[in-house]
């Protein structure tokens, strides 16, 4: 990627609400939008507070999910002749209530009505679906379009009121009028009750058939027509729940071979299986591990270690894995060791110990790739994201806030100084902010457009046309 | 914070030798080791080696019962909405939670901001 070229933003946007303009929502409440000076009411709560983003297949679509169990799609706009300086900007198309908050009367546990992911299915007709998931439920989603109105009906009238059948006289044929748009969306297949335990991945499987749901312990296979049976081929409970050592952490299907999917787990490895050997896929195809020098071992070594996120490349040749400290490249014919390793913030690494006691070691960074499996991206703290070049091997920190953000600016790479003498515009680790947490991005499948959630904001950055 | 609950960190290789570990602090990262062993000395000493895990499989805010919850909630609608809470430490164990002690959630029935 040409650092030259770096990313349009628009992202922000207090002040553009024109046709068109910035998606990107306020992280205020609307009254800051209509220009009054709201800055001591940040209005906004912990429901608003973006869970997942994911693109559709085409990339059109974007959709996004919060801790309130809300749904919004964001559809790119046609590139229009007449405004050739305005590449696709991304306007909301839809919104629902996805999932609600529930209670576990068995347990007296609320469930929350958080999204943990989202996944689209591939378009099949005019209407779009996709898979939304929280602790416990995975909904399937139906967004269709509503143009037309029918008008002239022989039993009601057209404020709907029925008319007295007695007093009609002549029979008509309705016609379809054209009316303004309207997005629904309504959930077609509620997939409940097979997860003991907290869901942390869904996956489409290629034959757009099937799916699979995973927990902390186990894995589950469903068909995307039937909701009353699933069937276990992960299970990794032990007998004794004393003897626990590690839990599956976020697994995905093979982007081609039907059979073939991947979990990882809490303590660094990752698990390819194979559908065809068995049933219960209890016993791998490959183990991915990369060895540890044992005297480097620490406290913190293992949670360090664990994978927050697997995903395949476009191509299915490579995984990329993410834990605490790092991205990693695996190539699926080689199971001793990554092909390749980024650091995404090391220097963190000395402040384990303060980060173990507020708990942000524990934080879950997501990672992705773009569309021509040659860069990936990740998430880190005080609103930064990185991006690695894998051809180029160069890689940059940028910022996704409003401050640095303004519409149509480039982002301006930023620099993290770990000690030592601080150069001007760096900015130092101990003035990191680590509530500002990006945790979730997701690449467009073709161009370079990338969506960026930093807590309630979402940023939407493109390239620069020339 | 939480870290008396946090004993699954206690099945780590922790060197049982602890002579060894201070002559090692030229890591970052066993520089840290030591830190937080000297702001917890008990680490490392309590029994049962997966109860961080299962803690991490039963994540969910506990309530007494399902009146306790629905409770919780009619409260809840009639307040202001807080800023961004955060999440507070489990109320269980100790004694049986009240309304009071129970972190505000808002209920999902407002459309997301990202909607405009």
């Amino acid at each position: 990627m040409n650092t030259h070229a770096w990313p349009t933003v628009f992202g922000g946007g207090e002040s553009e609400r024109t046709r068109g303009g910035c998606p990107s929502p306020c992280g205020l409440d609307v009254t800051r939008m209509l220009g009054e000076d709201c800055t001591a009411s940040r209005q906004w709560c912990h429901a608003d507070i973006i869970s997942t983003v994911e693109f559709n297949y085409s990339g059109d679509l974007l959709a996004t999910g919060d801790k309130g169990g809300r749904v919004v799609i964001f559809q790119r706009e046609q590139e229009n002749k007449s405004r050739p300086h305005s590449r696709g900007e991304y306007n909301v198309y839809s919104t629902f209530q996805s999932h609600e908050p529930e209670f576990d009367y068995l347990k007296s546990l609320e469930i929350e009505e958080k999204i943990n992911k989202i996944r689209w299915l591939p378009q099949q007709n005019a209407a779009h679906f996709l898979l939304s998931t929280n602790d416990k439920t995975i909904k399937l989603w139906k967004i269709s379009e509503r143009d037309k109105r029918a008008e002239g009906y022989n039993l009601k009238d057209e404020d709907g009121r029925l008319r007295d059948p007695f007093r009609i006289t002549a029979l008509r044929v309705p016609i379809l009028k054209p009316m303004d748009l309207m997005v629904e969306a309504s959930p077609r297949r509620i997939f409940a009750n097979a997860h003991t335990y907290h869901i942390n991945s869904i996956s489409v499987n290629s034959d757009h058939e099937t799916y699979l749901s995973a927990d902390d312990l186990r894995i589950n296979l469903w068909h995307l027509e039937i909701t009353d049976r699933s069937f276990n081929i992960v299970d990794i409970k032990p007998a004794n729940m004393e003897e626990l050592t590690e839990v599956i952490t976020a697994a995905e299907f093979h982007p081609h071979q039907c059979n073939v999917f991947v979990y990882s787990s809490s303590k660094g490895t990752i698990r390819l299986c194979d559908m065809r050997s068995s049933a219960l896929c209890d016993r791998h195809s490959k183990f991915f591990e990369e060895p540890e020098d044992p005297s480097s071992r620490s406290f913190f070594s293992e949670i360090i270690s664990s994978i927050s996120d697997v995903k395949f490349s476009h191509s299915g040749r490579y995984m990329m894995t993410r834990d605490y400290l790092s991205v990693k490249v695996w190539d699926l014919n080689m199971e001793s060791r990554p092909v390749e390793t980024h650091q995404v913030h090391e220097y963190l690494r000395s402040k384990l110990c303060s980060l173990y006691e507020n708990d942000c070691i524990f934080d879950k960074f997501e990672c992705c790739w773009n569309g021509s499996d040659s860069a990936i991206m990740t998430g880190s703290y005080n609103n930064f994201f990185r991006m690695f070049d894998r051809d180029t091997r160069r890689d940059v920190t940028l910022e996704a806030s409003r401050e640095s953000s303004k519409p149509r600016a480039s982002l301006k790479p930023r620099k993290v100084c770990t000690g030592g003498k601080r150069k001007k515009d760096e900015i130092s680790v101990d003035s990191l902010d680590f509530n500002k947490k990006i945790l979730h991005t997701a690449w467009h499948p073709a161009d370079n457009v990338i969506a960026v959630a930093a807590t309630n904001n979402l940023y939407i950055f493109q390239d620069k046309i020339n | 914070s939480e870290h008396s609950m946090h004993p699954w960190s206690l099945q780590l290789s922790i060197p049982n030798n602890l002579e060894e570990m201070e002559d090692k602090v030229t890591s970052p990262e066993k520089a840290e080791e030591a830190k937080l062993k000297a702001r917890y000395p008990h680490l490392g000493q309590k029994p049962g080696g997966s109860d961080f895990l299962r803690k991490r499989l039963q994540k969910g805010q506990k309530y007494f019962d399902s009146g306790d919850y629905n409770m919780a909630k009619a409260k809840m609608k009639n307040k202001q909405l807080p800023a961004a809470a955060p999440d507070k430490t489990e109320v269980t164990g100790d004694h049986i939670p009240t309304p009071q002690d129970l972190p505000q959630r808002k209920p999902s029935l407002v459309a997301s901001k990202l909607a405009g």
